[in-house]
């Protein structure tokens, strides 16, 4: 307890890794790890000040994000400093929570965080912050970081029990992969509810005394959901489109009927082109037309909008199919771009909240050897388009 | 609102009613609705939307459902198949034992 009421005075020059510019979602550069407080540091931004417990004095938050909350959330959503999102874990009130306010459990992902508080307005409650190394609650609970030793261990080390009266905590639904309900209780003594799947429901679910409605139970897709996701899934396609779309450039100013440069301008600069809209069939247009598109595969779904658009793009460039080198050109294409977008909606699984493992390797099955069986074809065929021109 | 469905006949998820002691505690886990109860058991109601998370198995007190649980996610499956990351889907970093950053992972969640 003493050395509790130590450590959780402010610690002076603490530098929170809240927004880091430098790394990437992709495999960029990550800042080390600074060793999170425990408990929670009352300097992080967010935090708006304190409130004495017998635990000591646990930071305070609001339910108002500031600007810079909603500035982190908007870099997040965009890549910049996505795996180093995080904030200590431990507990932390919302509003002014007394020892029967109920306690919410979140991963310390910044986000996640954010998107709790927001959703409760006007209400007083304890929130126990899992250390899921800056991940979402899904993401961690289906790793297990977000898990029931992590759980037991905080509540532990929270004293929670000292905090509050009574012995119940409320779970996202979604952290159920991770956690056995049963054998926290055994260990803690603390009865997990399982809350509802999105955020803004809670408000509801805690006036109704932890009921939840058929509806709060399922996790849908809806459009907004789906377009948040376009900015990384763009962001994760742009290396290989940007090495791809170079070379496809050098070599049609190798391949083609002029000198190189005259070549570049005039081939190459449509072959950047068509590939764009490869990436973007796959990345975009497939996110945002996902339950119209036909067949329950997302390959299926990408192969689609991949055929539309390669027909459309033909259509514009007004290819002369009586020509046996445009005839050729125009196969290639629509080889080609439903292959990457095939591809890239094959990978469009994994933000998808509805495909099963098993599913996805049924699929990856059939849709893999094609789309590179398609996608070589199709360089195969401009290439060959390239020299009869 | 209905769960959007994925592929027919593949989930792997498995009850046995033998053990099922009826808590319904899967019913309030399960994020599409796979389960109904049936009298004083549960039962499968909807196995092709079940997206094998493993929530139900985990919070089974009664050790009477069993899924093959995962990540459904090509990016992953392809990591594997690489040996490239760990197998790891999207969902973060990737971490050596001294939890220091190694790796972005690929994207999506």
């Amino acid at each position: 307890m003493e050395e509790n009421r130590k450590k959780i005075e402010p610690s002076g020059k603490f530098e929170f890794p809240v927004l880091q510019d430098n790394s990437s979602c992709c495999g960029g550069d990550i800042a080390p790890k600074k060793e999170p407080c425990s408990p929670p540091c009352l300097d992080q931004d967010f935090v708006s000040g304190s409130i004495a417990t017998p635990q000591g004095n646990i930071p305070r938050v609001s339910s108002t994000l500031t600007r810079q909350d909603q500035w982190g959330t908007i870099k997040a959503r965009l890549g910049a400093g996505r795996m180093s999102y995080a904030i200590d874990p431990g507990l932390y009130a919302l509003g002014k929570p007394d020892e029967q306010s109920p306690v919410l459990v979140t991963a310390n992902y910044k986000m996640s965080f954010d998107y709790l508080r927001q959703s409760l307005p006007s209400h007083n409650a304890w929130i126990l912050v899992l250390d899921t190394r800056g991940i979402n609650v899904w993401c961690a609970a289906g790793k297990g970081t977000f898990g029931t030793q992590e759980l037991i261990d905080r509540i532990e080390t929270s004293g929670l029990k000292n905090v509050v009266r009574h012995r119940e905590i409320i779970l996202p639904q979604l952290g159920a992969p991770g956690v056995a309900a049963h054998l926290v209780r055994q260990a803690s003594g603390f009865r997990v509810h399982y809350g509802p799947v999105r955020a803004e429901d809670l408000p509801a679910y805690l006036d109704s005394g932890f009921r939840a409605t058929a509806d709060m139970r399922i996790m849908s897709f809806p459009l907004k959901d789906r377009v948040v996701l376009i900015p990384i899934e763009l962001l994760a396609a742009a290396r290989p489109y940007f090495f791809a779309a170079l070379l496809f450039m050098i070599l049609s100013g190798i391949l083609g009927p002029s000198g190189f440069l005259k070549n570049i301008l005039h081939d190459g600069m449509f072959v950047a082109g068509a590939l764009l809209l490869a990436v973007a069939a796959g990345t975009v247009l497939l996110p945002l037309l996902l339950p119209y598109l036909p067949g329950r595969a997302f390959s299926v779904k990408g192969l689609f909008v991949g055929l539309v658009v390669a027909v459309g793009l033909i259509y514009m460039r007004g290819m002369n199919l009586q020509i046996w080198a445009e005839r050729v050109q125009a196969l290639a294409w629509v080889l080609i771009i439903p292959a990457v977008s095939a591809y890239l909606g094959m990978n469009f699984t994994g933000c998808s909240t509805y495909t099963s493992l098993s599913g996805v390797k049924k699929e990856m099955r059939f849709a893999l050897p094609m789309e590179i069986t398609a996608g070589s074809l199709g360089i195969a065929a401009w290439m060959t388009s390239a020299f009869l021109a | 609102m209905r769960s959007l469905v994925y592929l027919k006949d593949v989930a792997t998820i498995k009850l046995d009613e033998q053990k099922c002691t009826g808590c319904g505690m899967c019913l309030d886990v399960c994020p599409h609705h796979v389960f109904a109860m049936n009298g004083k058991k549960v039962r499968i109601d909807s196995r092709d939307t079940c997206m094998e998370c493993g929530a139900c198995s985990k919070n089974c007190p009664a050790e009477a459902l069993q899924v093959q649980s995962g990540v459904g996610c090509a990016a992953a499956v392809i990591n594997s198949m690489l040996g490239r990351n760990g197998g790891e889907c999207c969902c973060g970093p990737q971490t050596d034992k001294d939890g220091s950053v190694k790796n972005g992972g690929a994207c999506c969640c």
